[in-house]
């Protein structure tokens, strides 16, 4: 009906045959407009409902569980396959535990180098050196793991952790962290791995938050006589301050979501121990080591619900972050 | 000297020196790993690593089937989530700029981008696993596909923002509609930058392990069969790295050489295309 | 409003005016809320070259940009009125507008050659319409480039990117792929005001060649351009159309005050 009306008007319009023929022309043209137009539309849509998808079916898959255990499955200690009594606690520990481990490590060292690349760094060397760092952001994690299991772990075992043990180990109060044999894997070693995994995010994000402070504003500092560090201490920083916490969330999403680099070296002991010697476990690795072997409605539903569990984390994590970084871009308008 | 000054210059000096040390730590570490791999990986490193089957423990053997394996899961996750990924920024880019939908997808978007990748296996794991009652290479394909997405449509979108409207209106002054201008004029314009963005991606999940444990689970046979498991390298590293078998553990070290070789080099082909891109502009 | 416009329509009919070739009636434009055109009143004469003056935020180019509706691709903006070409409202919602484009050309303020090559620059447009073999193809891109007064210095280097010309290259190509598909009307948005002085002349001069076979609209703020290559000047102020009158009654003796603030330089 509108291309009846369309063809009426553009006619009346030019009266000219060339026109016609132009006309014939665009009309296949529009069809693939309309086409493509709602091509895109729809690939945006399924973006949109894979996430849909991906919620519904987790809290599908982990029902059995739900309805068993309820909010119990957060606070239980216990993993018994055969007495199917599952809980959620040691794994969550182990979680959080090897991410702040990790973001402990991280974040100064991280914060460190991007203070490097930004102001100490020679300027031809800025670009070689920050490339390197994103390419080290760039490895796949199972190479961090089997590093981890095969060299750190190793390494460890006879060096730091003995160290370890053997100095604060017999601190009263804190001793406790550091007990027992030194194995190699476990919760630090784990631990570490994630530092070394997430230190480039940290850093190249730094530094481009970094980067992005006027240089005006460092240019007044250094003009009153500032040190470098007290610059950036007293403007680079507080500037900054919204973007990099942002960023060091986005590391933290990435330190608790990770699986093959923690699996490897982590022990796969579904128990909490006071010392961050001992072995393990976490939500994406136990998942990891047991989805497969899980026989057994209750056992398969425990393992997705941990799989939502995680998921949930992240994504407060990732509000969080999304946040402050908003924030920050609306400081800058 | 001003006894102040001297502490704030003391001061300055070991923080700067903190600072150095650590750029040294973190480049150490690079060392190390990369230092490790090409030890390890290069002493298993021998033809027969790619013309031979996974062996059984005791017996030699090499990684064809994983390496076959995950190329194939790569081409179906690249083949799959390139087109998606590219119409949808295309739409949050050209067609909905600002809007609605736009936002919810680009926030969404990024919550699919810092999702662990594990729960991507989970859920594919409930469409697509359970209901047909076997593991498979689609399932497996399809779960890295959905890795693939995210990745593609951030740098569509941004690489499409990017274009000076300027060149829209021209295209579009001359008669062209909409997605001729899109298709022949804005495409082209961003093609580096979204062309990155897939290499990225490719360098993404050519390492990912944690999505294919239960979607295209392991075989240790040759098979391209994407109905059935199949082999993929990272879990084939996985697999051999966490055995007690000494031949095991070499190959393993062998496949982590070529994997990390691979994304690497991936990963710097990607850099150099976004660099000759923006230079040019 | 309105008798800002037709003070000078006797004027133009005394000296025998051309046929209108394009006209907008009443034209109102929103920005949002905010209003850029208020009952703009303006003829755009067959084979003439009419200049739109005025100081920046006038309007001059809000105008323009009604003519192809090219105002179009953003979504908070909206015209109100008539623009009339062959008898037809092109604002009714009915015409369909890339049809309208084809008909009424623009060049743009800063050169935007498509990431193409030299010869695909001309020919994307071309194809749009009309599929023709191969000779006759670049039949009409050599056509097309000479009338830009390009075929000379691009003639060897035609698989070139259309981005290794010269800034100026670069506009006469955006004219060639113009005049390519041959319009009616071609919209000149201020063509010369990236480029250098010799460029400039080079644009001028095209201009008036091509008036022999299109009609032309030029929004400038260069008054002395408007004044070496137009016919009929039309001056804006505040979105308003202040006066519309043969280019050299409007230099030498405009009827309004503010025209004459403006043009002897008293503020803009």
């Amino acid at each position: 009906m509108t291309d009846i009306a369309t063809t009426k008007a553009t006619a009346a319009l030019s009266g000219d045959h060339a026109a016609a023929a132009r006309h014939a022309m665009l009309n296949r043209l529009r069809i693939g407009d309309r086409l493509f137009g709602l091509l895109t539309r729809s690939a945006a849509i399924a973006v949109l409902a894979v996430l849909g998808a991906v919620i519904v079916s987790l809290a599908s898959g982990a029902s059995p569980a739900l309805a068993r255990y309820g909010f119990g499955f957060l606070t239980s200690l216990s993993w018994n396959p055969v007495t199917e009594e599952f809980g959620a606690l040691p794994a969550i520990y182990g979680t959080l535990v090897t991410s702040a481990i990790a973001m402990l490590i991280a974040v100064p060292a991280g914060i460190l180098i991007a203070i490097f690349l930004t102001e100490i760094c020679p300027i031809p060397l800025r670009r070689p050196i920050g490339i390197a760092i994103e390419l080290l952001a760039g490895v796949p994690s199972i190479i961090y793991g089997i590093w981890g299991l095969f060299v750190l772990a190793p390494f460890l075992q006879v060096t730091l952790q003995p160290l370890l043990i053997h100095s604060l180990g017999n601190i009263p109060g804190i001793g406790g962290m550091f007990a027992g044999p030194p194995y190699g894997i476990g919760v630090m070693t784990a631990g570490l791995i994630l530092a070394i995994m997430v230190l480039p995010f940290v850093a190249s994000i730094s530094r481009d938050v970094f980067t992005a402070v006027p240089a005006v504003l460092k240019e007044a500092g250094y003009g009153v006589g500032c040190t470098t560090w007290e610059v950036f201490g007293k403007i680079v920083l507080p500037y900054a301050r919204a973007g990099v916490v942002g960023g060091v969330m986005l590391s933290l999403g990435r330190a608790l979501g990770e699986t093959m680099a923690v699996t490897f070296v982590i022990g796969n002991a579904r128990r909490i121990s006071g010392s961050i010697l001992a072995p393990g476990t976490t939500i994406s690795a136990i998942i990891a080591n047991e989805f497969t072997e899980a026989d057994g409605e209750l056992y398969t539903a425990s393992l997705i619900e941990l799989g939502l569990i995680l998921f949930i984390i992240s994504l407060i994590v990732l509000a969080v972050a999304r946040y402050l970084l908003m924030r920050i871009e609306q400081k800058r308008g | 000297m001003n006894r102040v000054y001297a502490k704030r210059r003391r001061r300055n000096f070991i923080a700067m020196s903190c600072a150095t040390l650590a750029t040294a730590m973190g480049l150490g570490w690079l060392m190390l790993i990369l230092g490790a791999l090409l030890w390890r990986g290069l002493a298993g490193l021998r033809p027969g690593v790619f013309t031979e089957m996974t062996p059984s423990p005791g017996s030699a053997g090499g990684l064809l089937n994983p390496i076959v394996g995950s190329l194939m899961l790569t081409a179906i996750a690249i083949a799959v989530g390139t087109p998606v990924g590219i119409l949808a920024g295309t739409y949050m880019a050209e067609y909905g700029r600002g809007g609605r939908l736009t936002q919810a997808v680009r926030f969404i978007n990024d919550i699919l981008l810092s999702a662990p990748s594990i729960v991507i296996g989970l859920f594919v794991y409930e469409v697509m696993v359970r209901p047909l009652q076997h593991f498979s290479g689609w399932a497996g394909g399809l779960a890295l596909a959905l890795i693939v997405i995210p990745v593609v449509v951030r740098t569509t979108e941004d690489m499409l923002l990017l274009v000076p409207n300027q060149m829209r209106e021209a295209a579009a002054a001359i008669g062209a509609p909409r997605a001729t201008v899109i298709r022949f004029v804005t495409y082209r314009a961003a093609r580096s930058g979204i062309l990155t963005g897939l290499l990225l991606a490719l360098a993404r999940v050519s390492g990912e392990t944690a999505p294919l444990l239960f979607t295209a689970l392991n075989n240790q046979f040759w098979s391209l069969d994407l109905n059935a498991p199949i082999a993929s390298l990272p879990v084939v590293i996985f697999q051999f790295a966490m055995s007690p078998y000494d031949d095991w553990q070499q190959l393993a070290w062998t496949g982590a050489l070529l994997i990390t070789f691979a994304v690497l080099a991936t990963n710097i082909l990607a850099r150099l295309l976004s660099s000759r891109g923006s230079a040019k502009s | 409003m309105m008798n800002a416009v037709t003070r000078n329509p006797e004027a133009i009919s005394e000296a025998s005016a051309p046929p209108v070739k394009m006209r907008a009636r009443k034209l109102d434009f929103f920005y949002g809320d905010s209003q850029a055109l208020k009952s703009v009143d303006l003829r755009l004469y067959e084979h003439k070259v009419t200049a739109i003056i005025g100081p920046s935020g006038c309007g001059k180019s809000t105008l323009l940009r009604v003519f192809n509706r090219i105002f179009e691709l953003y979504p908070k903006q909206r015209a109100e009125g008539e623009v009339l070409l062959g008898g037809g409202n092109v604002l009714d919602r009915s015409v369909d507008v890339n049809l309208l484009r084809a008909r009424v050309g623009m060049v743009f303020q800063k050169p935007t050659p498509f990431p193409l090559s030299i010869y695909d620059n001309i020919a994307f447009g071309i194809e749009l319409y009309e599929r023709l073999p191969r000779s006759e193809l670049d039949g009409r891109v050599e056509t097309a480039l000479r009338a830009a007064a390009l075929w000379a210095e691009v003639k060897d280097k035609l698989n070139a990117s259309g981005l290794s010309l010269s800034g100026g290259q670069q506009q006469r190509l955006c004219i060639a792929r113009t005049v390519a598909i041959k319009p009616e009307v071609i919209l000149l948005d201020e063509p010369c005001s990236a480029l250098d002085p010799i460029s400039t002349a080079k644009i001028e001069e095209l201009i008036d060649e091509l008036k022999a076979s299109y009609t032309l609209a030029i929004v400038t703020h260069n008054m002395q351009q408007a004044a070496r290559v137009s016919d009929y000047t039309a001056f804006m102020l505040l979105g308003e159309l202040i006066e519309f009158a043969p280019t050299t009654e409007i230099f030498t003796s405009p009827g309004d005050r503010r025209t004459q603030d403006y043009i002897t330089g008293r503020f803009g």
